[in-house]
């Protein structure tokens, strides 16, 4: 049993199978990565963990309850953060409200009509925030726009905002797409510090087989909507299939 | 002070002034000079701009933070117009109770349209919230008449019960509403000089009324719920997968605009008792977004400012005839004269609807953020050459913030 059990995932749009029965587990606090050529399925398969899609068959269980049915912000509540491929964040927003909404919802749940309160004086949520933007070395921009900065640090400020949630799981799709080297590597160095000093779950899906490797701790191979393999980096990194899978070797 | 920031007081205070202050600063010409047409400050305008900016900020709370655009506002004016009548038809011509019914009545009528119109989002929820509005003035205009008064509207009548004045209006003449014994219509005039200066109590009650919806609608801008609705506004996605419910707060927003729209409407059935259809048409719900489009969407004063520069148009410019140009162009050739008469001519009067295009369309087009986009442009201008006097001007360039 992992923190997350998907079991048996079957999802078809149309005449096309994008998922034909995904078993996968995720062992808790390790950092996994799921991998696979263009088409193989593994946005489908995120999109199946967060309430974006449902699966037509098929169980997907984190830490015990089921999340099939539940509506994305559910899902949120329950522990699982999400970070997407072209950074979501409130762009209209500065740096600092960026970082206390998602305060407010760890602390105030789903909805809460706290109309009248000023935010300024909301000291716990604020501290939390400030504290945040101070790990996620940003405390100098948190009167910024957030629409007007880099991707790297659009990049830096959504995993912030996921973090100062306190997910148990945090799932990443491709998070260093269309990043320069520099970027990535600074992407790659701020993932292993989280998973070395939180708590957490790590989940990443990725094309860059540099950022793979050096963060995974096990990897599943997605080709076709199935998982081909799922081994330890070392073993994949040499595994015969996986090279089929991705360099259409049959010799 | 009152809880609000420095900034945000500051702005209460200068609205404070310029509402109790307004009937000298909108009767700037003496009376009996030519310009005395552009004299704003009789009770009847002075009333309709604060309770259309009561309106006007009441939908900003929806428009300006949410981004959702409704176009079925009036509905909730209307509906508060009948309710406050028939307050003052059955219960008494105290207008407390009718302004509360005026204000609850519009706050259901707006839970149900919000809950199925916020189903969808974009132009689609434009389109329900329109449809709902037609639907409510069409059963407003005929269907329902024995509720509405259909097309004459609902007046009061001599016989109406009014159970709570009983014997006290018993004397022959429609009642007019009031405030436990100050009439809404009395004025006090005060004459120095060629200017007369008009003090009307209805004015001044909704001019209160006015200063605290602005205030409570400053309180809900600097709120965690004013700073979940910008969210909404800004990526609704990220917010969903930030474990917030959008739902809620987009109907609790829909909600309090309505509710303001509902207070406004009553406010106008207190000021003149009667309620009709034509408050719900299509138009009317035009207004206000134009209203808060030429202010300045999501900006605190800009509706208000919105609000008074269309009804100023409206009640002003349209009052220009071709006479009054005349005279004004007196001075110059008869055949110069008579051409610019001949080419002002179609942006007065019943053209006022032209000049209002034209500067709706500049605003738009030049200043996106509304009139308030321009003051704080022409403060700017101002600013950096106080900055280059003084050498230190960094600080004024970060203390610019999205929501004035």
């Amino acid at each position: 049993m992992g923190i997350l059990d998907v079991k048996g995932v079957n999802k078809r749009f149309g005449g096309l199978q994008a998922l034909g029965d995904v078993n996968l587990s995720i062992a808790e606090n390790s950092v996994h990565a799921i991998i696979g050529p263009n088409g193989a399925g593994k946005s489908t398969l995120l999109n199946c963990l967060v309430g974006k899609l449902i699966p037509d068959t098929g169980s997907v269980m984190f830490d015990g309850k089921s999340v099939l049915g539940r509506s994305p912000h559910e899902i949120n509540q329950m522990g699982i953060s999400r970070v997407f491929q072209t950074p979501e964040i409130f762009g209209d927003l500065t740096v600092m409200e960026n970082m206390l909404i998602p305060c407010f919802a760890k602390r105030d749940g789903s909805f809460e009509m706290n109309a009248i309160g000023s935010v300024m004086k909301q000291t716990d949520v604020i501290e939390k925030a400030e504290a945040m933007l101070v790990d996620m070395n940003m405390a100098d921009k948190r009167h910024m726009n957030a629409a007007s900065m880099s991707r790297g640090d659009k990049r830096r400020l959504e995993i912030g905002m996921c973090l100062s949630q306190e997910p148990r799981l945090l799932l990443l799709d491709e998070p260093t797409a269309g990043m320069a080297r520099a970027d990535t590597n600074n992407t790659i160095d701020l993932l292993k510090q989280i998973s070395d000093e939180r708590d957490i779950t790590i989940a990443i899906i990725e094309h860059d087989m540099h950022v793979v490797f050096s963060l995974a701790q096990r990897i599943t191979v997605l080709a076709q909507g199935t998982p081909l393999v799922e081994d330890t980096p070392d073993n994949i990194k040499g595994h015969p299939k996986v090279r089929e899978a991705y360099l259409g070797e049959s010799a | 002070m009152f809880g609000l920031e420095k900034k945000d007081a500051r702005l209460l205070l200068l609205v404070l002034a310029l509402t109790m202050f307004a009937p000298f600063i909108l009767n700037p010409f003496p009376e009996g000079s030519g310009w005395a047409q552009f004299n704003a400050g009789y009770p009847d305008l002075m009333q309709r701009f604060v309770i259309f900016g009561i309106f006007a900020i009441g939908f900003n709370i929806l428009f300006g933070l949410t981004g959702y655009l409704s176009f079925g506002h009036a509905a909730f004016l209307g509906v508060g117009s009948y309710s406050a009548v028939w307050m003052f038809k059955l219960l008494s011509m105290n207008v407390l109770p009718a302004i509360a019914l005026a204000v609850v009545t519009a706050g259901i009528f707006a839970l149900i349209i919000g809950y199925v119109s916020l189903r969808r989002s974009g132009i689609y929820f434009s389109i329900l919230t329109l449809a709902f509005a037609q639907m409510s003035f069409a059963l407003a205009y005929s269907v329902l008449t024995p509720i509405t008064g259909g097309e004459t509207g609902l007046q009061l009548a001599l016989d109406d019960p009014r159970i709570l004045d009983g014997a006290a209006h018993a004397a022959g003449n429609i009642p007019v509403p009031g405030l436990f014994g100050l009439e809404m219509r009395d004025s006090a005039e005060l004459v120095l000089g060629a200017w007369v200066f008009t003090f009307n109590i209805g004015y001044y009650f909704s001019a209160f009324v006015m200063l605290a919806s602005f205030y409570l609608a400053i309180r809900i801008f600097r709120s965690p719920f004013g700073m979940m609705l910008r969210a909404i506004k800004s990526n609704q996605q990220r917010l969903n997968y930030t474990g917030l419910n959008p739902r809620p707060y987009t109907l609790a927003a829909f909600v309090i605009s309505g509710m303001y729209a509902g207070l406004a409407g009553g406010l106008m059935a207190s000021m003149d008792p009667l309620a009709g259809a034509e408050r719900m048409f299509w138009t009317a719900s035009g207004e206000v977004v134009l209203m808060t489009i030429l202010g300045g969407v999501g900006t605190l004063i800009g509706p208000v400012l919105g609000a008074g520069m269309i009804k100023y148009m409206e009640n002003i410019l349209s009052k220009i005839n071709s006479d009054i140009l005349h005279t004004w162009f007196a001075f110059l050739p008869d055949g110069l004269e008579n051409l610019l008469v001949t080419l002002v001519y179609p942006f007065i009067g019943k053209g006022w609807h032209l000049t209002l295009g034209i500067l709706f369309m500049l605003v738009v087009i030049f200043l996106p953020g509304g009139l308030v986009e321009g003051g704080q442009r022409i403060a700017k201008l101002f600013g950096r050459k106080k900055a280059k006097d003084t050498d230190g001007g960094a600080d004024a360039a970060n203390s610019t913030t999205p929501a004035e």
